[in-house]
């Protein structure tokens, strides 16, 4: 019974997040690698893009909440999230004829597109805390759990409850939805099948009569849709403020280091080892251990390997550790 | 009239001219063979044909119709196909992909010439579903020269094919160039290995620094005793 | 008009700038201003040698700053005796354990034959020696924080003149800069990028969370200062005197008497480092660095040690920063790691730099007044101007309450735009490099 108590306490605590966040995590690691196989540059701004879609869908939702739409058990945030989408969309079609267009052109050396991208990390980030501000805001509505930890125990009657929140539902199932249909896009269609080609060898994607401006604009399209779609389920899950999604940038990028810079297969992989590494790393094993242990070895100490505030030094030792060991990345990505 | 027919090309990539007065012409279902001394100026010679470089002076024709304006993107939709030297596979992608991506322009039902090319190539066939980038180097060369055939050109430039390959898979490769020349499509092709292109080749252009120096046969060039002595090491 | 005429047209401005402050506002502000520019200039200096000569982007300036800052506490405060008596013992055997670790999985990994159990023992010795390290780390910690927390709770520091610690400040922000550079310089110049903000993040997060080694987000307050104290001045004669010949009032001008000070200061650093910069750039170890930046490729085929330069330079720079990051916390008299924003730090600089003219040192002594000049004076411009533009809305308009309210947040995209459009249309900067770039 108790190895179960632990199991169960185990899930409750690390696996269910993890999942959560490591849901989210890949859609935004694959946003990040897109565009580095495609434009060739690590987008400092990609999690100042995710705040900007996640503030237009945390504003639409209010609206529609002010006017009485809902959805039912699911968030009302749903449904405002493919107008979001499209907001977030436009606005990096913009930033990309008015930034990062110029510099293509030029074949201005990556370093040049990094620093556009940390100016435009500082605009998106400055304009979205000038129209919502820096603070928290909760927008989640709805049902909020799919399973209560108190029903769990009675349902079960264990002394450790499970519970699942909706918002980790809705990130695990969009992330497989949007994973699928990715791949298929990526490996089906012609439009997808010309973003690798573009991806794999630029010239010979121009003699075979690729449109360059065509693939750039798809796949700003994609970072942008699914930057916003991975900010939403961060918001849902925990809360939307701008500093942490600034701050998701690091795990981002080790993700995508990790899975190898422009694969997307190997995105989706290092956002969940990732996630798994910094809540496991986090956790504090003290009652876990005191389930598996007989009663008098129970341990009397937290057992946590980092303390929560260097959530994000996990993943900044995964990077150091991938670029000191295997600096494509654990599936292989672009050459260094 | 010949089917290719470049004149006068003088110009360089911005500095001083490579190319001096250079002529290249090519005929329905032949093979050229350009070769020289390195840095002759061949590479440089092909690219010109392929709109790769400026022209400073002198134009291009294929078919009788001024392309000298073009860029290499609109030449490949008039029928131009051009297989780069390096870097001439999508190396992430597999083979049937390749050849997919080299028909991106066609609308039309591709899988014939795909078949087609398979018949030619029967080892890509084998290894249809396998990333281009993990072939061996003469495989690649052959995924190289199939993505290229795949907009149905009229006119195949191969520049030094066979580059870094063994002998055996040189004379293979030769060999399935002969067979693509039969099927009516003119080959361009810049060589290092001058003996054993200029046996196979229909015209040879012997090219030094920048110009033509011989211009004939390719049976003829390799018993010329200058172009023999000079070029082909006696 | 040439390049020197243009930067003493320029430095001619920026000193008129500074006067009319000290006229029209108040002599106290025009100095607070320089001396920060001073700082400024400093750490533009330092991020201009990474960028301008070797063209390497360190997105991290606010974790070497901090690390500055901290050497500033370690160095001068006063030990704590109880603090260091109750837990020093214990964290000192903490962090012998922890070398001691880092040891044996070097020495197994560089001796040991690559197998599965080379892995399997170093992963074993990282995990032995980190909970042996906590084990003694973490009680610790928590007896020398529970020494009187509310004024104390650290170690303190060595007690020595503080300006020891601008020495330190570089030293640690160098240490720092050569691991990161040893990981990641040599792959793609992105992965620089990233792992500099990655460890600068971590580094500020550290300062805000040992509280046993900088009282985290209590602070440390009252770091002693390298000039004496305006309250001292005032009381002794020389001083007194000295005010009233000059005909000022005495509280005003010791104030005015200790930016003075500081300014001195921070300009005999300032001028060594720009004088180190200015000589390292014209050596032909300068011009090789530059032969490497223009052309990486070829410069490797020559034989030059790209990686190894490239450290140099990326260590050199970092060092200056680190200078800096001490001067400023020596400037303010307190450690406040909350203040460590990636704004005020990392970005500041490099609008600086750019804005400055990257490759030129003088440009980034330039761009280092100018933007600070125009940082803090941008707030009061930018509320003046929003009021003005919602003059015509009501006095409780929501919209206007809510611009204003924001007008903060346009600081960041004012610069985020500058910093664009510098990098588009100038890219070369007011003052460009002399050497054409390419």
């Amino acid at each position: 019974m108790d190895i179960i108590n632990a199991l169960v306490l185990f899930s409750n605590f690390v696996v269910v997040p993890a999942l959560a966040y490591g849901s989210q995590l890949a859609l935004g690691a694959l946003g990040v690698t897109l565009i580095y196989g495609i434009l060739r540059f690590s987008n400092f701004a990609h999690g100042a893009t995710m705040a900007f879609g996640t503030m237009c869908c945390v504003l639409i939702t209010w609206w529609f909440q002010s006017l009485g739409i809902n959805f039912g058990p699911l968030p009302t945030a749903l449904l405002a999230l493919p107008f979001a989408i499209v907001l977030c969309v436009v606005f990096a079609l913009v930033t990309d004829k008015a930034v990062y267009k110029f510099y293509r052109n030029a074949k201005s050396s990556p370093v040049i597109l990094v620093i556009a991208s940390v100016g435009m990390m500082f605009v998106t980030g400055g304009l979205v805390r000038f129209i919502i501000g820096p603070d928290d805001q909760q927008f989640g509505d709805g049902e909020r759990f799919i399973i209560k930890a108190r029903e769990f125990k009675q349902l079960t009657g264990l002394s450790e409850g499970l519970a699942i929140k909706t918002s980790q539902g809705i990130a695990l199932f969009a992330a497989v939805v949007v994973v699928i249909a990715l791949f298929w896009f990526l490996n089906k269609t012609r439009t997808g099948k010309s973003m690798r080609a573009y991806s794999d060898n630029e010239d010979l994607a121009l003699l075979s009569g690729i449109n360059p401006e065509r693939v750039v604009r798809v796949t700003w399209i994609l970072a942008a849709a699914l930057a916003t779609l991975a900010g939403v389920l961060y918001g849902l899950d925990k809360s939307f403020r701008p500093f942490t999604y600034d701050q998701l940038l690091l795990p981002f990028f080790a993700a995508a280091i990790l899975g190898g810079l422009g694969n997307p297969f190997g995105a989706i992989g290092g956002g969940f080892i990732v996630a798994f590494s910094e809540i496991m790393m986090t956790y504090a094993y003290k009652k876990f251990f005191a389930y598996l242990l007989p009663e008098d070895m129970a341990p009397t100490e937290l057992l946590q390997l980092f303390a929560t505030n260097y959530k994000f030094a996990v993943s900044f030792l995964i990077l150091v550790i991938v670029l000191i060991f295997m600096p494509t990345g654990l599936f292989k990505g672009k050459s260094v | 009239m010949s089917f290719l027919s470049a004149e006068n090309m003088t110009g360089g990539y911005g500095g001083a001219d490579i190319l001096h007065d250079c002529e290249i012409k090519a005929e329905r279902g032949e093979i050229t063979v350009i070769v020289g001394p390195n840095g002759a100026g061949k590479s440089t010679a092909m690219k010109a044909v392929f709109g790769m470089l400026n022209l400073r002076l002198g134009r291009v024709l294929l078919d009788g119709e001024d392309i000298t304006g073009l860029t290499p993107q609109a030449r490949v939709a008039q029928g131009m196909a051009f297989v780069p030297q390096t870097n001439n596979v999508f190396p992430s992608m597999s083979v049937e992909e390749n050849l997919e991506m080299g028909a991106f322009l066609r609308d039309d039902d591709i899988f014939e010439t795909v078949d087609q090319i398979y018949e030619l190539f029967p080892i890509l066939k084998e290894k249809r579903l396998q990333p281009a980038g993990e072939l061996s180097g003469g495989q690649r060369q052959q995924v190289a020269v199939g993505r290229a055939l795949m907009t149905q050109p009229k006119l195949l430039m191969l520049d030094e094919p066979t580059a870094g390959v063994s002998p055996i898979v040189m004379d293979e490769l030769f060999d399935r160039i002969i067979e693509v020349a039969k099927t009516g499509i003119s080959i361009l092709m810049v060589e290092q290995n001058a003996r054993q292109a200029l046996n196979i080749a229909d015209k040879g252009y012997v090219l030094v620094q920048g110009a033509n120096r011989f211009t004939d046969t390719g049976e003829a060039l390799l018993a010329n005793p200058d172009v023999r002595r000079s070029f082909l090491g006696g | 008009m040439t390049i020197d005429a243009r930067a003493l047209t320029y430095f001619a401005i920026m000193a008129g700038l500074l006067l009319f402050v000290g006229f029209f506002q108040s002599w106290n502000v025009s100095l607070s201003i320089l001396n920060l520019c001073l700082i400024s200039a400093v750490m533009a200096l330092g991020v201009n040698i990474q960028w301008g000569y070797a063209g390497l982007f360190n997105a991290g300036i606010m974790g070497f700053a901090a690390l500055g800052g901290l050497a500033a506490v370690v160095v001068s405060m006063p030990a704590v005796p109880e603090a260091i008596s109750a837990g020093g013992g214990l964290i000192a055997l903490s962090f012998g354990i922890a070398a001691l670790t880092i040891a044996l999985a070097v020495v197994a990994f560089k001796k040991l034959p690559n197998t599965k159990m080379r892995s399997v023992l170093i992963v074993a010795i990282i995990v032995v020696g980190y909970f042996t390290t906590r084990y003694f780390f973490v009680p610790g910690t928590a007896a020398v924080e529970a020494v009187e927390p509310a004024r104390t709770g650290y170690l303190g520091g060595f007690g020595l003149p503080v300006v020891f610690s601008w020495l330190v400040g570089g030293a640690f922000a160098g240490i720092a800069a050569w691991l990161i550079g040893k990981i990641t310089l040599g792959l793609r110049s992105d992965y620089l990028a990233i792992a500099t903000l990655g460890i600068s993040e971590i580094i500020v997060a550290i300062i805000k969370n040992e509280d046993w080694m900088s009282r985290g987000v209590k602070n440390v307050i009252g770091i002693p200062r390298p000039v004496p104290y305006e309250i001292d001045l005032q009381q002794s004669e020389w001083f007194q005197n000295l005010a009233t010949s000059l005909g000022a009032d005495v509280v005003t001008f010791s104030s005015v008497f200790v930016k003075l000070c500081y300014a001195g200061l921070f300009s005999i650093v300032l001028l060594i480092c720009i004088w180190l910069a200015q000589r390292a750039l014209n050596s032909p170890w300068g011009r090789m660095m530059r032969a490497i930046r223009d052309n990486e490729v070829s410069a490797n085929a020559m034989g030059k040690d790209v990686t190894g330069r490239h450290l140099q330079v990326f260590v050199l720079g970092t060092i200056i920063v680190g200078i800096a990051g001490a001067m400023l916390t020596t400037l303010d008299g307190q450690l406040t790691p909350s203040s460590y924003q990636p704004l005020r730090f990392t970005f500041l600089i490099w609008v600086m730099v750019i804005v400055g003219g990257s490759g030129n040192n003088w440009g980034a002594v330039l761009g280092g007044f100018l933007v600070w000049f125009f940082w803090t004076e941008a707030p009061i411009v930018g509320l003046w101007l929003l009021e003005v533009i919602t003059s015509p809305l009501a006095e409780d308009n929501a919209l206007r309450l809510h611009l204003l309210d924001s007008a903060a947040f346009m600081r960041l995209i004012t610069m985020g735009l500058l910093l664009l459009v510098v990098l588009r249309f100038s890219p070369r900067g007011l003052l460009p490099e002399k050497s054409a770039r390419r």
